[in-house]
């Protein structure tokens, strides 16, 4: 497997750290309660299809996220994970 | 059939012409008091116990591909209970202790092997770990012992005890661990259930579940509409796409987990050695070839075959290991699905909906849980109340923080167990 990293361009998979899905970006406020904060931390939609999750590129020490096929294993894109939070 | 080795033996002089399918091929019926989705270990195990300890006749096993095609049959087939935390303690030694009396009670040769398991360890800190962890399985009642390197040595002399980077210091011995042969438990559960008047139906994916306010009425399937007045979601790594169909978000993701022979080779490994520094482990099967694994692939995956970069990794850690595999040749590689959880420990348990029931998060060691996975979710469905041992897999227990078993202590991370 071969990931696009937008900083670096296509490089083998063992230069990256998978982190998962990417909903956590999408930490809840402090106080959003339980549900919030479980949901978060330990439920997942895992689908069997097109997912977006975590990766770090070592070598550019950028945080990647990642839409690709769970059941192929094909990248569709990559993005800055920076770009996303500014 | 009843089978024994005076069968064998008389079938053999008769040409084997007189041997009878081990299971029926039915139909699916429109109504059954209870559907179990999922025709692997733990759902052939849970409807043989249905109809053996509780008298439970009217059962169905909906398998959408056919029976043993999933982890039952991808797995390096090891059987152990040395956990350390309580909760997953006494339920693998009550799996344990079924497995020494399963051959008898399916009559069928499962071919389980107490060849006894070495845990190895390579540092001070992790000798006092596995101490502490042996002395859990000793107050659980199971069997441990701590060899020092020459203890090690005396058994497995063919291992490295010089490598510079884990230097061997002892191992944890469970003599009673062992392996048995995969395929043969699936069916030997699927015998026995078939004979208990199981209905065992392949080729059928369950595609939604239906329900009514807030009971559970019976599954869609490829091959028609089923109602039920209970259904146990035993999936395995298909865990989230089952649970969806009721609208669950599950606690569980589903990673890749690779697995390795190679060719036949004469008796040289006798024990499973499992080497955890370097992410490896391996035993010998009944028919030579050295069976090994190692760790997930780490990235969520439904593909059933895995990526080089682990295969490269496994075989660096077994060259670390035991230089002397060097020269064997790797037959074959495959992937299995796994329900990782967020603490590595299982869920069965009741859901939000009446009469739906949740068997998942097996991670990588739910082979060995087949027994007591099937009696436990059984007693759960038949009596209504958890079975005493399997009492703390609990599903919200992540919700709450009560009662987390997290035995690597690697935090509420899927891929990390
Ligand atoms: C490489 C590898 C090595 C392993 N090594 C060990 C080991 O050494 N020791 C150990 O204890 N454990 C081990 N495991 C883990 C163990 O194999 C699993 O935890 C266990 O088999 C999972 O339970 P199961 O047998 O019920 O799963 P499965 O056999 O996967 O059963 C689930 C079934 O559900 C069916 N299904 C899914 N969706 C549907 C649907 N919609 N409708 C109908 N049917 C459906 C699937 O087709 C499948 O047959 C290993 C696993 C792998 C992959
Ligand atoms: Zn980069």
């Amino acid at each position: 497997m071969r990931i696009p990293c937008p900083c670096c361009g296509s490089r083998d998979r063992r230069e990256f750290t998978y982190y998962g899905a990417s909903v956590f970006l999408d930490r809840p406020a402090e106080d959003a309660g339980l549900e919030a904060w479980d949901a978060y931390l330990h439920l997942r939609d895992n689908p069997a299809g097109v997912t977006r999750d975590l990766w770090y590129h070592d070598p550019c020490q950028s945080w990647i996220e990642v839409e690709r096929d769970t059941v192929t294993h094909a990248i569709l894109s990559t993005a800055p994970v920076a770009r996303r939070r500014a | 059939m009843r089978y024994s080795g005076f069968r064998v033996f008389t079938q053999g002089l008769g040409g084997n012409k007189g041997w009878t399918p081990a299971w029926r091929r039915p139909d699916p019926k429109p109504d059954y008091d209870i559907v179990i989705i999922g025709g692997g270990g733990h759902g052939l195990s849970t409807a043989y116990y249905l109809a053996r300890n509780h008298g439970l006749r009217n059962i169905a096993v909906l398998e959408k591909g056919y029976l043993g095609g999933g982890n039952v049959g991808r797995n390096t087939t090891i059987v152990r209970a040395n956990y350390f935390l309580p909760g997953n303690s006494e339920f693998y030694s009550h799996s344990l202790k079924l497995w020494e009396g399963l051959e008898r009670e399916l009559n069928y040769n499962v071919m389980h092997s107490q060849r006894g398991l070495i845990n190895l360890f390579h540092s001070d800190g992790q000798r006092d770990a596995f101490a502490r962890r042996g002395n859990a399985m000793l107050a659980q009642g199971d069997d441990a012992v701590l060899l020092d390197r020459d203890g090690v040595r005396r058994m497995v002399p063919y291992l490295d005890f010089e490598q510079t980077r884990f230097p061997i210091y002892g191992g944890l011995y469970h003599p009673r661990g062992g392996t048995a042969r995969h395929d043969a438990v699936a069916w030997g559960y699927a015998r026995g259930a078939d004979r208990l008047g199981v209905d065992l139906i392949q080729n059928c994916e369950v595609t939604g579940i239906d329900i009514q306010n807030g009971r559970v009425t019976g599954v869609q399937t490829t091959r028609g509409a089923i109602r039920a007045r209970k259904v146990a979601m035993v999936v395995a790594g298909r865990s989230g796409q089952v649970a969806a169909m009721a609208g669950m978000r599950l606690p569980v993701e589903s990673h890749i987990l690779q697995a390795f022979v190679t060719e036949g080779l004469k008796p040289v490994i006798d024990h499973v050695i499992s080497f955890g520094m370097g992410h490896f482990y391996i035993s010998q099967s009944d028919k030579g070839g050295l069976v090994f694994g190692g760790d997930l692939d780490f990235y969520a995956s439904y593909a059933a075959r895995g990526n080089l970069p682990m295969v490269e990794h496994v075989m660096e850690a077994g060259m670390t290991l035991m230089p002397m595999i060097g020269r064997a040749r790797l037959l074959r590689s495959w992937g299995g699905i796994m329900d990782m959880s967020p603490d590595g420990s299982p869920i069965i348990d009741t859901t939000h909906v009446d009469g739906l029931y949740v068997n998942t998060g097996w991670n990588y060691g739910g082979f060995k849980a087949v027994p007591a996975s099937g009696w436990c979710l059984a007693h759960l469905m038949a009596t209504g109340t958890p079975h005493p041992v399997a009492a703390r897999f609990r599903l919200d227990r992540f919700r709450t923080g009560r009662g987390l078993m997290d035995e690597e202590g690697t935090g509420a991370q899927h891929n990390l167990h």
